[in-house]
Order: C-alpha cells, then sequence, then structure tokens
C-alpha cells in the first residue's frame, strides 16, 4: 500500500467519523437541552424565576385560572402554581438522579459480582435477580415501602431498588462478553495482570454504555417518584413536589384543570427532554465504539 | 479496453458499457464496464476489494439497491433486456434464468428452514412440480453438488452444515432451476482449501453442462483453476481482459502482474510477493515484476529451540458430559530465529494449540517451553514477567483491539508494559510508537485513528507493531493474513518476512492455506484432528508428502 493511499483513507475516514459525531442537531434535541436548561436553573436559582414565596397561602386568590399575573393560576390555598413547579423542580430532579444513582450503584454492585467473582455468585446473584424481575417495578417500591414508611428518602431509594435488578443484569452482560473478548485475550497475551487489565479495559468499555443507561432512566424514576407522591407514599403536602400536588389538585380536576395539568406537563417534559438527549448520547457513544 | 471479446458462440448475458454509483451525487464506482458471459464458458472478474466487482454482479440483477444508480447500453439475458424490468418481472428472471452464489452461505440460507426446504423453494415458486416430485428434485440436486447423505441432509438447517456443505447447498439452490448463468460471487473465500477446491469442481461441472458462469473472486489463483476468460477490475474498470491462459503467463498490464505476484503458492521462500513499498502503484513493468529471489537465507535450523510443545493433549468438555479431543498429545519444536508453519483444516485443532502456546488455556496433559523455560502450564503469575517474550497476531485483528482505544494509544500502552499516564515509564515512549510505525510500514498520520476506521491491511499492521512493541523472540501468528486480498495479504506476508531478518524472530504460522504456509515455513507441521500428522522441512513436505492428508492439502492449495 502506497503511503498517498493510507493519507487518504484515514482522511476520508476522519472526515466521515467528524461528521458522525457533528452530525447537527434536530429540532426536537434543540428544544430538549432548552427545556433541561430552563429546569436545571429553576432547580438552582428558583427565586430568579418565580419570586413568589410557593408555600404562601392567599386564601382571597384561590382558583384563580392562568392569567398575566399568574401564569399557571393558583390552588385552593391561592398559593402561585408557577412558583410552586419552579420550586418543585429542585426535589423532583434530585429524586429522580438519586434514585437512579442508588438503582445505578446497586446494579453494579450486584452485575460486577455476579460478573467476576465466579460461577457461585453469579448463579446466586441470577437466581436472585429473576425473583425480582418477577414484580412489577412498582410494587417493589410499594413493598419496600410498606415495610420503612413513606416519605421522601424511602421513596427515592425505593424506586432506587425497584431500577436495580434491570441494571445488574445488563452489567453482567457487560462484563460477561468483555471478560471474553479478544482484546482482553490481547493484554493477557501482553502480559497485563488481572488489575491492569479491569481498569483499563473491562471497566471502561462496562462503564461508558451503562452512564448513557443511567441517563435515560432518570427520566423514568421521576415519573416512578411523582407516581408514589401521587399515592401519598413519597413526598406529602403542601410540598412542592410534582407528583404530591397532582395528587392534591386530583379533587379539583373537573373545575379547576391547572392544579394537575401544570405539574403534570412538568413530569412529562422533563421525562422526554432527559429522554432525548439520553438517546443523542446513546448514539455517539455507540458511533465512537 | 473494449469488450471482453465473446468467443463467437451467441452469449448469453450482454454487459455493455455499464456505470453504477450510488447517491445522487456520488460518483460511478463502475464505469464503463464491458463483457459478455456464453454458454458452457466462466469467465472471472478479478479485482481487490473495493475495485467494483459486487456491484457489477449485483446491478446485472438489479440488486445494487434503493440508493445507487445505474446506465448502461446493454444489460441482455438471452436477448432479453434487463434494463427496464418490473420488480415482478425481476422476480422471474431471478432463480429461474440467473442463480446467484454468495460468499456467506451462512447469510444467505434462512436459519430457521431446513435447507431442503430452502432449495425446494425456488422449485415451488417457479415451476408446478407435485410435492413428491419436488422432494425428488432437491435428493438429485443435493447429490449432484455432492453432498454427503442428502437423505439426511434436507432436514438439517443451515447452522448445522459446515462451511462447505452449507456452501453446496447454496449452489445446489442456485442450479435447482438449471438457470443459463450462474453469478458466484466469492464463493470459496471462506472456505479451507481442500473445500475450495471440490466447490470449483462442482462450478466447473456446470460450465461443462452448458451453464453461463460468472465467477467473481480477489484470487486469480482461485479463478484460474475454473475460468476460461478473466477481466481484470480496478476502480471499477476493467483495465485488462483475454483468455486465462494468456493473461496469467503474459500480463499485459503492471496491475495484472502484481495481482499474479502476490499469489504465494509455489514461490520459495524469502522470495517477495509484493511491490517494495515506495513504489508508485502500476509504476514501471520492471518493478512490477516478480521481484528476484533475496539471496538464500541460512535455512540449516539453528539448534536453539525457542518454544517446545511436548505431547501436549487438550480435551473440551460438551454441555451433556461428552469430551472431544481437541489436541492430542501434539509435539512442535520451534527452533530460534526459524518459522514453524502449522497447517491444517478448521477444526483440526491448530488454534488450540495456538492459545496453549501463547499460555492461554491450560493443557491437560504434556507441556510447553520457552526457550526451555517452563511456560504451560504454569501460574499466570509466574508466566507473566516472560510474556513480553512471546507476541501474537490474529485472524481477527479488529476485534483484538480495544474498541475505545486509537492506535496511538494501543501502541503505547503496549510499548510501556500498560504504564499508567504520567508514570516514567511513559517518556521516550512517542519515539518507540514512531519507530514501530515505521517497522511496519504505516505513517504517523494513523496515530489518532481507530482501528475500525483503518483499512484490513492497515489494522493487521498495527497488531503487528503491537506485538513487536515489546521486543519478544516469538511471535504466534494464527491466521494472520486469511481474512486479506491477496494482494494486500502478500505485503502483510513481506512485512512478517522483514522483520524475522531484521528482528531474528521466530514465527509459529498457522494458516488452513498451505501455499501461504510453504512460502513463508522453514519446516511445516500438518494438523489433523488433533494430531500432527506429518512434520519436516518444507522442501521434503513438498517434495515427497507422506501422508494423505498432506497431499490433499497440497493438490488442493490455489496455485497459478
Amino acid at each position: 500500500m502506497s503511503d498517498l493511499e493510507v493519507s487518504t483513507r484515514i482522511a476520508r475516514s476522519a472526515t466521515s467519523r467528524r461528521a458522525g459525531t457533528r452530525r447537527s442537531a434536530t429540532v426536537g434535541e434543540v428544544v430538549a437541552a432548552l427545556v433541561i436548561v430552563f429546569l436545571l436553573l429553576s432547580a438552582l436559582l428558583p427565586g430568579a424565576i418565580a419570586p413568589l414565596d410557593p408555600l404562601a397561602i392567599r386564601p382571597l386568590e384561590a382558583f384563580s385560572p392562568p392569567s398575566p399575573g399568574s401564569w399557571f393560576g393558583t390552588d385552593e390555598s391561592g398559593r402561585d402554581i408557577f412558583s410552586r413547579v419552579v420550586h418543585g423542580t429542585a426535589s423532583s430532579l434530585l429524586i429522580g438522579v438519586s434514585a437512579t444513582a442508588i438503582g445505578l450503584g446497586l446494579g453494579l454492585i450486584l452485575g460486577t459480582a455476579a460478573g467476576m467473582l465466579g460461577p457461585v455468585v453469579d448463579f446466586s446473584v441470577n437466581r436472585m435477580l429473576e425473583v425480582l424481575f418477577a414484580f412489577p417495578g412498582l410494587l417493589l417500591a410499594l413493598f419496600f415501602i410498606v415495610i420503612f414508611g413513606p416519605g421522601v428518602v424511602t421513596a427515592t431509594i425505593a424506586v432506587g431498588i425497584s431500577t436495580a435488578p434491570g441494571y445488574a443484569r445488563i452489567i453482567r452482560g457487560q462484563l460477561v462478553s468483555i471478560r471474553r473478548s479478544a482484546y482482553v485475550e490481547a493484554a493477557t497475551v501482553l502480559g497485563r495482570s488481572r488489575w491492569q487489565i479491569l481498569y483499563r479495559h473491562i471497566l471502561p468499555n462496562t462503564l461508558a454504555p451503562i452512564f448513557v443507561l443511567g441517563t435515560l432512566g432518570v427520566g423514568q424514576a421521576i415519573v416512578w417518584a411523582a407516581s408514589l407522591s401521587y399515592l401519598g407514599l413519597g413526598a406529602v403536602p403542601p410540598a412542592a413536589e410534582w407528583g404530591a400536588m397532582l395528587a392534591a389538585g386530583r379533587t379539583y380536576i373537573s373545575t379547576a384543570w391547572w392544579l394537575t395539568f401544570f405539574p403534570g406537563l412538568f413530569i412529562v417534559l422533563t421525562a422526554t427532554a432527559i429522554t432525548v438527549l439520553g438517546r443523542r448520547l446513546q448514539q455517539r457513544v455507540r458511533e465512537q465504539g | 479496453m473494449s469488450a471482453a471479446g465473446a468467443t463467437g458462440a451467441d452469449p448469453v448475458l450482454r454487459v455493455e458499457n455499464l456505470t453504477v454509483g450510488f447517491g445522487a451525487s456520488g460518483a460511478a464506482v463502475v464505469e464503463g464496464v464491458s463483457f459478455t458471459v456464453a454458454a458452457g464458458e466462466c469467465l472471472a472478474l478479478v479485482g481487490e476489494s473495493g475495485s467494483g466487482k459486487s456491484v457489477t454482479a449485483r446491478s446485472i440483477l438489479g440488486l445494487a439497491g434503493a440508493r445507487s444508480w445505474q446506465r448502461a447500453d446493454a444489460v441482455e439475458l438471452s436477448e432479453r433486456d434487463l434494463r427496464s424490468l418490473s420488480e415482478r418481472e425481476w422476480r422471474s428472471v431471478r432463480g429461474r434464468n440467473v442463480g446467484l452464489i454468495l460468499q456467506d452461505a451462512l447469510a444467505s440460507l434462512d436459519p430457521l428452514r431446513p435447507v431442503g426446504r430452502e432449495i425446494a423453494d425456488a422449485l415451488r415458486l417457479h415451476t408446478r412440480l407435485s410435492p413428491a416430485a419436488r422432494a425428488a428434485r432437491v435428493h438429485e440436486l443435493l447429490r449432484s453438488v455432492g453432498m454427503p447423505e442428502p437423505e439426511l441432509r434436507v432436514k438439517q438447517r443451515s447452522g448445522e452444515l459446515s462451511g462447505g456443505l452449507r456452501q453446496r447447498a447454496l449452489i445446489a439452490s442456485a442450479i435447482a432451476l438449471d438457470p443459463g448463468l450462474l453469478i458466484a460471487d466469492e464463493p470459496t473465500t471462506a472456505l479451507d482449501t481442500t473445500v475450495q477446491a471440490r466447490i470449483l469442481d462442482l462450478l466447473a461441472e456446470q460450465k461443462e453442462s452448458g451453464t453461463a458462469v460468472l465467477l467473481i473472486s480477489h484470487d486469480l489463483a482461485v479463478v484460474s483453476r475454473v475460468a476460461d476468460r478473466v477481466a481484470v477490475l480496478r476502480e471499477g474498470r476493467i483495465i485488462e481482459t483475454g483468455p486465462t491462459d494468456r493473461v496469467l503467463r503474459n500480463p499485459e498490464e503492471p496491475y495484472t502482474r502484481r495481482l499474479i505476484g502476490a499469489v504465494p503458492t509455489g514461490r520459495p521462500r524469502g522470495e517477495r510477493l509484493s511491490v517494495p513499498v515506495g513504489s508508485a502503484p502500476g509504476g514501471s513493468a520492471q518493478r512490477a515484476r516478480p521481484a528476484a529471489p533475496v539471496p538464500a537465507r541460512a535455512t540449516t535450523p539453528r539448534d536453539a529451540v525457542a518454544l517446545s510443545v511436548r505431547n501436549v493433549t487438550v480435551r473440551f468438555r460438551g454441555p451433556n458430559g461428552s469430551t472431544r479431543l481437541a489436541v492430542d498429545s501434539a509435539s512442535v519444536d520451534l527452533h530460534t530465529g526459524t518459522t514453524l508453519g502449522l497447517v491444517g483444516e478448521s477444526g483440526s485443532g491448530k488454534t488450540t494449540l495456538a492459545r496453549l502456546a501463547l499460555g492461554l488455556i491450560a493443557p491437560d496433559a504434556g507441556e510447553v517451553r520457552v526457550g526451555g523455560e517452563p511456560w504451560n502450564p504454569l501460574a499466570e503469575k509466574h508466566r507473566r514477567p516472560v510474556r513480553a517474550r512471546v507476541g501474537a497476531v490474529y485472524q481477527d485483528s479488529l476485534a483484538s483491539f480495544d474498541p475505545r482505544l486509537s492506535v496511538e494509544a494501543i501502541l503505547t500502552d503496549a510499548a510501556t508494559g500498560g504504564a499508567r499516564r504520567g508514570s516514567p515509564a511513559r517518556s521516550g515512549a512517542a519515539d518507540r510508537v514512531r519507530e514501530l510505525l515505521d517497522s511496519v510500514g504505516l505513517p504517523a498520520g494513523v496515530l489518532p485513528a481507530r482501528p475500525l476506521n483503518l483499512s484490513g491491511g492497515q489494522r493487521q499492521r498495527v497488531a503487528i507493531a503491537r506485538a513487536l512493541a515489546p521486543r519478544p523472540d516469538i511471535l504466534i501468528c494464527d491466521e494472520p493474513v486469511s481474512a486479506l486480498d491477496v494482494s494486500v495479504q502478500a505485503q502483510v506476508l513481506d512485512l512478517l518476512d522483514e522483520l524475522q531478518e531484521r528482528h531474528g524472530l521466530s514465527y509459529l504460522f498457522i494458516s488452513h492455506d498451505l501455499g501461504v504456509v510453504a512460502h513463508m515455513a522453514d519446516r511445516i507441521a500438518v494438523m489433523s484432528e488433533g494430531r500432527i500428522v506429518e512434520m519436516a522441512d518444507t522442501d521434503r513436505i513438498l517434495a515427497a508428502p507422506q501422508h494423505p492428508f498432506t497431499r490433499r492439502l497440497l493438490d488442493a492449495s490455489p496455485r497459478l
């Protein structure tokens, strides 16, 4: 092969790779990114976006529909719904992220144990995961809350636990296939120790796709946590949490739709935006891999 | 060059000035290709990957894909114009008038259906035969393609058949309706040489019985067994065409000469197969001639034994408690600075022996020694310090690279013993990486690329550079060139030869192709069903093979 041929080939592959990673974002992805930016601002600086106190009661203004003065209207106690939704962002996001982190953490421990510690551990962990899989995720969360009592913290842990089996199984599969891969064998032939192989090849190749999966999981975790709050098992009123707001507004849904519509809209927007961006991230990782 | 002239008889297939491209703005990948194939004649389209061979074949069948466009002055099958057929008309042509045989029989056959039904499909769709008559015809077809025990095979699915039998089943389905034209696109590339020889004989039989055969291959030696005429394709154009004998004996184009020069079979050890790096492709005729033999090297094996395998046995345990002997008390010695060729068919235990030699699996009996020291069986902890002495080059080099790493990261890691970033062991690594790239003939431009974005030949060069990085004495090369085009294979073989000279390396060179092994090795061990059935100096094996299996391999090896 001549040098010229080699360099043109590389140039071509380099451009195609660049084109692959710098594929211009779709409209949906731009909107999703804007939504996420807005949510982050709401979580970090809620006062700057919605200056009204989310807990302040103004009985005279109860049940006012959305208006220029109060964009999302007010609830049964006259609290400003826009402020409540904005101020609730932090707790909803925190619940979603921590629940996913708990799920991923547990999944990592179980999956790594099954994938790395030999056939006995693998067998036991797998049977345990199969039992957990037999329950729908939300049922598992409810079971946990029954034992430890309702509340934001238990709800978060409950959601985390119920997502863990899924992560554990994916991590195990990933580990097993990478351990048997030709490149791990090649590293052995080069004289690398088990730790070097684990640190340099197995972990990075296992974790990169898992974290993308985790991003996708945050959206789901937010929905689940909101569901638990809606059932009165997570955050309780008057806390400005989206699921709890939905539950509180349920009574007035026929007369004052805005009590439930806006918290619901934010749940949907958040979950969708995170999922859209997560998919993009997944695509990018796959292209690079 | 104009039409690949007909031999006088009415052509079954006539293609005139065919141009094919992809995408709206895409440049043509096939340009102005013209040829004819007459009944009872075999025309071979020969060229490297990317030369447009397969695209040409697919365009003839209207299968080039939705994103393709094509122009042609004529594409005629038995005087029927194929250019303006509707999809429905195409369906009646494919199978009935043209049979297609692809390289990957596993992908071409439905994994969930017995092959008998797969073959009967063509009969069911295109004929009015009764089911019983169809079954009889399927048996007849399977027998005619030399399928052993056809009664048993019709009920098996493609996954249960070996590569050779699968290819036979595919040929049976292609000839089921006795089409006038058979298109075979790299029909033997994935097969063992002995199986390849049988498949080629089968194509020759079809030709004898009056079928027109269009054979597509990257390997001139393969087609020379069957083809009456050869058309050499390069960058989408036919650059040379003529009777096979004439093209092989007296090629007009330097490029054809280069393809011929790349065939290793029957070429003495040490003779260059490729044009030296640096001379332009298609350069002067003198340069492109197969190079003169390198001054003979000291062929007497030096006494020191680099790697010795003593009476090793490996058993694989099946899921139902059964065991299979993968390697059966095999013994081989690799002498320092020489090449030991290990040849055998797939499933003969070659790769298992390679893994033993690499210390990746432990033997059930026997032992492997490196430089006289214990090596396998041995705890990995004790073997690790000596690992640098034994390197490996694999067939599928892409899979052997961590997909996240660039060429630079791969080579730096290999050159520094896996040292972490910032550790003192990494100083000077950049120079060493450059040196490695130089020694395998790659430009520094490949450093930031990932192996995925390199060509097959470039990847194999990176793999060799990685293997050389710890400065080993021994390289275990497991089918290092069988995934490559013949011309690229020639370059890689030359490179391995050159590196051996320069660094005094010892190679255990494994291949299913005796032609390749004979070109590379000082000594050859022939393996069959887990046993070493014959081992001797290369000259002896070639001149006087003792074992019948060796003789079979020798006969099957594609040569010019």
